[in-house]
């Protein structure tokens, strides 16, 4: 785990925070939600929970503004929900019915929404990297000051495409984040079994791109950090890689053996690194909200889930006709 | 005695070139090593070395000269001792049987039938039957080469529309490694026409995520046996995200270069990708044959709103067709082209293939027998229709292409005509493809492992029974 920042009393205003906390509650939720109706056999296939890892996305995001685009792996449900997605479009989605984000045809790992600058929800392991350096192409060669922000995991840094984007996108300056979600483990291969390198951000200085590692489960580092980033990228001063240190709680996908790492290994992060409960903390003992105040906070978001899987569940399966739609443009 | 400086082969499939430039006078005298000239070959400007010692005796072609045929005398070399003057008799042999003393010291199967395809190619051109012209009747037409059509085509596209942009390895500064894209970085500079590391796979998904952040890239393949490293975004990144995303997000790109076989380079540089591709819902592909094809469908693959795979052909790019002189002018997709009408026979087939289709019917016309000679041009979209009218007519099918046999192009259209046109059927359909091996290097073997001319001929007279 990455060294924490010291513990300093952070700056920030009692609104901001409990944006965070909302955030990275309502991830928490939905994806509780999603574990369930998998249970339930409402959603099949591959599901990947993004439990545990909520401060990434919510710190990132919080650097961005209105056109920055977004792209992201198969374990996208959080970036979806934080990019402003609807997470009844989303939750349907997942049970593959009419009133998904890609009407049924796309499934937990295939998402997308223009109207939100989400790129995706990619099933292919390190795909989404060289996509994301061509989104950030067209905003560069359009010239306005739009950043992307690519996410991938620890095990997709070892794909090879990864470097040659690196090289593209600092060849080229293009404005994009590249973060790297390293929770520790690609399905049961943990980072030491994988690379001898620790530090997977420093092999971007091969290609001269800046970068640093990040307690990925503290939002306000994550938060500061990506302001860095971003700041350089509008700045015109090419790409910026993050590597945020953080831990998925639950399986790689729904089936998983769990061999891999101890229950107390998880179970000690949980614990002692949990980022919705370090925010909780700020908020309690800055003052910014009563123990009430949070109470009504979860209230809302579970009738938010609430309402999101009814609508998974209720809405139609797509129409026969759509096995032959959106082949062609 | 003097020795004889020969114009040399720059590239696997040149024929001839321009001597643009002596770098030498007569009367020098050269070391192995130094430059003597420089060369335009159909995809270079190259430096020509002198591989022995001597005096620059007399130079035979003068710099300027273009067409100069491979295996020319260009210039003559004394060696220690001797003069110009014992170059009379030397020079004099060559001029007798300068073509016949070049082919056989350089084998070139392919360069030989490239070299006899154009003349071949417009006695064949439909003379006034077409269902639909591609063009109105009385327009005015203009020689060019495929390669000249091509950089038409991306030229127009791009000063059209400025999201429109070329990118690949070699396609700017070096103008495109088979000189498609000469003169683009001049007209239009490098934030169009970006020249990329030697990276497929990354600057393939950079493309595609440029195609979705609004632009219309043109990614160039230097050549498509290189398209295998990237074929991961070609097909699960470029050719599905439509559908999985409901329809909202289409992917505006051109992937093109040269495909297939070119001569000599052996298996891992000779290879077609048709079948391949067209494999794929979500793809188009397009493979054309003449110039006025290879522009106009170019064109249309700019401004598709879905990937495009365009398969070139490197032998192609040097043969001249006629292309009519229009503003604008585009073909479309899942059109085929009627080249020759006959009423014994249906040869269907697309891209090089023609070639030997073409010369077939012919040979064929020459022994009475009337083969209808289809160009798919697009193979998905696939114009089966014209393939049932054609097949219903002459009753028999012959289909070419150079890809491997097992699940060919030709493949898949027979079983299109069996489900549709069994009854019309006077004779199994053959499918003619190159041998199922992967491409040796040897010339002879080269040219067994192609389909040839007289193959066609010959599967023409099985299924017409002569
Ligand atoms: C190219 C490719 N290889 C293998 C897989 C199977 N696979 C899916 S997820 C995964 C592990 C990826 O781990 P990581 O990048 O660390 O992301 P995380 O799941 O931890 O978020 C593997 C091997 C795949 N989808 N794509
Ligand atoms: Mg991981």
């Amino acid at each position: 785990m990455a060294a924490r920042k010291a513990a300093e009393k952070p700056n920030i205003s009692g609104d901001e925070l409990t944006l965070y906390y909302r955030q990275m509650l309502l991830i928490r939720r939905f994806e509780e939600k999603a574990g369930q109706l998998y249970g339930m056999g409402l959603i099949g296939g591959f599901c990947h929970l993004y439990i545990g890892q909520e401060a990434v996305v919510v710190g990132m995001e919080a650097a961005a503004k209105e056109g920055d685009k977004h792209i992201t792996s198969y374990r996208d449900h959080g970036h979806m929900l934080v990019a402003g997605m609807d997470p009844k479009g989303v939750m349907a989605e997942l049970t593959g019915r009419e009133g998904g984000y890609s009407r049924g045809k796309g499934g937990s790992m295939h998402m997308f929404s223009l109207d939100k600058h989400f790129y995706g929800g990619h099933g292919i392991v390190g795909a989404q990297v060289p996509l994301g350096a061509g989104l950030a192409f067209a905003d560069r060669y359009k010239g306005n000051d739009n950043v992307t922000f690519t996410y991938f995991g620890d095990g997709a840094a070892n794909q090879g495409q990864v470097y040659e984007a690196y090289n593209m996108a600092n060849l080229w300056n293009l404005p994009v984040v590249f973060v790297i979600e390293n929770n520790q483990y690609a399905m049961g291969t943990s980072t030491k079994r994988s690379s001898k390198s620790p530090n997977l951000w420093e092999r971007g200085a091969a290609y001269g791109i800046k970068g640093e590692m990040v307690d990925g489960m503290d939002v306000l580092a994550v938060k500061a950090a990506a302001e860095k980033a971003v700041a350089a990228c509008r700045a015109g001063e090419g790409p910026y890689i993050l590597e945020a240190m953080t831990y998925r709680y639950r399986g790689h996908s729904m089936s998983d053996p769990a061999k891999y790492r101890t229950r107390e290994e998880v179970q000690k992060m949980r614990e002692e690194r949990d980022a919705i409960e370090r925010v909780r903390e700020l908020l309690i003992t800055g003052g910014h909200a009563s123990d009430d105040d949070l109470k009504a906070i979860d209230k809302e978001i579970k009738a938010v889930v609430n309402e999101a899987a009814d609508f998974a569940r209720e809405s139609p399966e797509p129409a026969l006709e759509e096995l032959w739609t959106d082949i062609y443009a | 005695m003097p020795t004889e400086i020969l114009m040399p082969a720059l590239s696997p499939t040149m024929e001839e070139g321009t001597l643009a430039k002596w770098l030498v006078e007569e009367g020098d005298s050269v070391a192995a090593g130094d430059i003597l000239a420089e060369i335009e070959t159909d995809k270079a400007t190259m430096e020509f070395e002198a591989v022995d010692e001597g005096t620059i005796g007399k130079i035979l072609v003068e710099a300027g000269s273009e067409g100069v045929k491979v295996n020319t005398p260009i210039a003559v070399l004394l060696e220690e001792g001797e003069s110009a003057d014992d170059i009379e008799t030397a020079a004099a042999k060559p001029e007798a049987g300068t073509a016949d003393a070049g082919a056989e010291e350089a084998p070139k199967p392919q360069a030989e039938r490239a070299a006899e395809a154009p003349a071949a190619a417009k006695a064949a051109q439909p003379a006034a039957y077409a269902p639909e012209p591609d063009w109105p009747e009385g327009t005015e037409m203009k020689s060019m080469t495929v390669r000249e059509a091509l950089r038409e085509a991306l030229a127009e596209e791009m000063r059209r529309d400025d999201a429109v942009f070329l990118m690949g390895e070699e396609v700017g500064e070096y103008e495109g490694a088979y000189k498609i894209s000469q003169g683009l970085l001049d007209e239009f500079g490098a934030r169009r026409v970006v020249d990329t590391p030697i990276s497929e796979i990354g600057f393939t998904g950079l493309g595609v995520g440029a195609a979705w952040g609004g632009l219309r890239p043109v990614v160039e393949f230097m050549t498509f046996n290189f398209s295998m490293q990237a074929v991961d975004h070609i097909v699960n990144s470029a050719a599905k995200t439509l559908y999985m995303s409901g329809g909202q997000l289409p992917c505006p790109i051109v992937f093109r270069g040269p495909n297939g076989a070119a001569a000599r380079v052996a298996a891992q540089h000779s290879q077609c990708y048709a079948a391949w591709y067209s494999h794929i819902p979500g793809l188009k592909v397009a493979m054309p044959y003449s110039a006025s094809d290879a522009k106009g469908l170019l064109k249309s693959a700019i401004r598709d709103n879905n990937p495009v795979i365009f398969l070139e052909n490197e032998i192609l790019y040097g043969r001249s067709f006629e292309v009519p002189d229009i503003d604008d002018f585009t073909i479309p997709f899942g059109k085929a082209r009627l080249w020759r009408e006959g009423k014994d026979v249906t040869i269907v087939s697309f891209g090089i293939g023609m070639t030997y289709a073409l010369e077939a019917a012919d040979k064929l016309a020459e022994e009475g027998i009337e083969a209808e000679v289809l160009d798919l041009r697009t193979l998905r979209p696939m114009d089966t229709g014209a393939i049932i009218a054609s097949v219903q007519k002459t009753n028999r099918l012959v289909t070419v292409e150079e890809g491997f046999p097992q699940n060919s192009v030709g493949n898949h259209i027979t079983s299109v005509v069996m489900e549709q046109a069994f009854d019309w059927l006077d004779a199994p359909v053959i499918n003619l493809c190159g041998k199922d091996v992967p491409m040796p290097y040897a010339a002879n073997l080269e040219k067994l492992a192609l389909v040839t001319t007289d193959e066609v001929v010959e599967a023409v007279k099985k299924v017409t029974y002569r």
